[in-house]
């Protein structure tokens, strides 16, 4: 593409704010900045962005959880402890827009404590101001996908 | 079975074409590519190939309702297509999206429309190129036409007097059956009840396509429609969904592979018909009778 990001730098944040890490209210902001179709082209971004699954994953796919609200197929794997959880995403490259979603949520809360996880407001999807661009039902995907991590991430924590 | 000889024994034949001929004559039409994923085309298209956004651009921005003619003869400018203009849809999803902008197309009596058979995934697995450059357009001064709701769109008043006729409801077994209205984690999905329309034959869309996301060859579609239902090419069809796109691809095989003359789609579909106070639902697995 040879432009300069315009990803959030995923290191910055250190939020103790309850409702939204600083990464999820860095990209709320970058979206509220573009208009239109510009904002569809972040999304793009955010899901060319999406880390390849590590591999060991491949060996083992029942370590990941099918998120059944998506319309395109989406796994998701929450791991680590109270004070670090690390989240795995898998989405086809055939479905750009929930590639863009997992990427999104990965890159707000991948490396957060679980309860700044637990935290996370539900309507951080609604925040993006995407709804109006995209079908409602998709921005509902990506709750379901908010949601079934925050589940997982406290049967994690439950189980220490 | 080639897929030549295969397109050749359907009614209309001469809507559906294959990545060969559309390599061929792609100079000579317009490629349009409508997806359920509204990025995947910024992630690369056929070459030329436009973009329509079935979400954003179909629509009548304030009723739920489609476009009317002078928006559409705007969007069709925007596109660079002309009303002579021989238009090929393509999309995702074995063209679920392609055939319900195929119909909306239909709804403005757009003459020249194609679709290609398997869509953007039969296109790709032929060895198809795909670019991310963006065509520049030209307008053709498109006219204002205005739009024909009566031959090939059905609305709820209409599908309440068809009851006992042909009518196909094309969800997955499960909104049929009235088990499945929302998804779990999800407050709904768009109806207070959850069923059928009485009498409604189960048909779910996607049985009509392969495993390579082509049609399924004549023989077999009659089967689907024809002998498991009673149904025949005389019959008068409604086919619904959930909000009118399932059933587009319906519309599409009913009407243009099996030559059905009378067929209409119900845009309204579940999101009207489940939450319409009175009206008579059936729920199960079988079709259920008028109470």
């Amino acid at each position: 593409m040879g432009q300069p990001s315009r990803l959030p730098d995923r290191h910055r944040f250190e939020s103790r704010d309850p409702g939204l890490t600083l990464a999820s209210k860095e990209i709320i902001e970058e979206f509220s900045f573009l208009e239109g179709n510009t904002k569809l082209e972040l999304l793009l971004e955010f899901s060319e962005a999406l880390p390849e699954l590590d591999s060991r994953f491949g060996d083992n796919p029942e370590l990941l959880e099918r998120v059944e609200e998506c319309q395109s197929p989406v796994f998701i794997a929450v791991e680590g402890n109270a004070e670090n959880v690390a989240l795995f995403f898998s989405a086809p490259r055939e479905a750009p827009t929930t590639r863009g979603f997992a990427s999104i949520l990965n890159t707000a809360l991948n490396q957060h404590s679980a309860q700044e996880i637990l935290d996370i407001s539900d309507d951080f999807p609604s925040m993006l101001g995407l709804d109006a661009l995209i079908s409602p039902l998709r921005v509902r995907g990506m709750r379901g996908m908010l949601a079934r991590i925050k589940r997982k991430t406290a049967e994690l924590i439950d189980q220490k | 079975m080639d897929q030549q000889a295969k397109i050749a024994q359907y009614s209309n034949p001469e809507v559906l074409v294959t990545t060969n001929w559309l390599k061929e004559n792609i100079s000579n039409v317009i490629a349009v590519e409508s997806n359920e994923d509204i990025l995947l085309y910024d992630t690369g298209h056929i070459p030329g190939a436009v973009k329509l956004d079935w979400h954003t651009e179909l629509n009548h921005p304030l009723r739920r309702d489609y476009l009317e003619g002078p928006a559409f003869a705007a969007l069709m400018d925007a596109k660079g297509i002309g009303r002579d203009d021989t238009v090929v849809l393509y999309g995702d999803r074995s063209n679920w999206w392609a055939t319900y902008a195929f119909w909306v197309f239909k709804l403005f009596g757009h003459e020249k429309v194609l679709l290609l058979d398997g869509g953007r995934a039969k296109w790709i697995s032929d060895g198809g190129e795909l670019t991310t450059d963006k065509p520049s357009v030209t307008s053709s001064a498109y006219p204002i036409v205005e739009r024909n709701d009566n031959d090939i769109r059905a609305f709820r008043d209409e599908v309440q007097s068809h009851i006992g006729q042909p009518l196909v409801d094309v969800r997955s077994p499960e909104e049929y059956s009235g088990e499945r209205l929302h998804m779990p984690d999800f407050p709904n999905e768009g109806a207070t009840r959850g069923g059928h329309i009485p009498t409604a034959a189960s048909i779910p869309w996607s049985k009509a396509v392969q495993e390579d996301e082509t049609f399924r060859p004549l023989s077999e579609l009659e089967e689907l429609y024809f002998s498991n239902t009673g149904f025949d090419r005389d019959s008068d069809f409604i086919a619904y969904c959930r909000i009118g796109e399932r059933s587009s691809h319906s519309w599409f095989v009913l009407k243009y592979l099996l030559g059905v003359k009378n067929v209409r789609n119900y845009d309204g579909s579940w999101t009207e018909w489940g939450n319409l106070v009175g009206s008579p639902i059936a729920t199960g697995s079988s079709p259920g009778t008028l109470v």
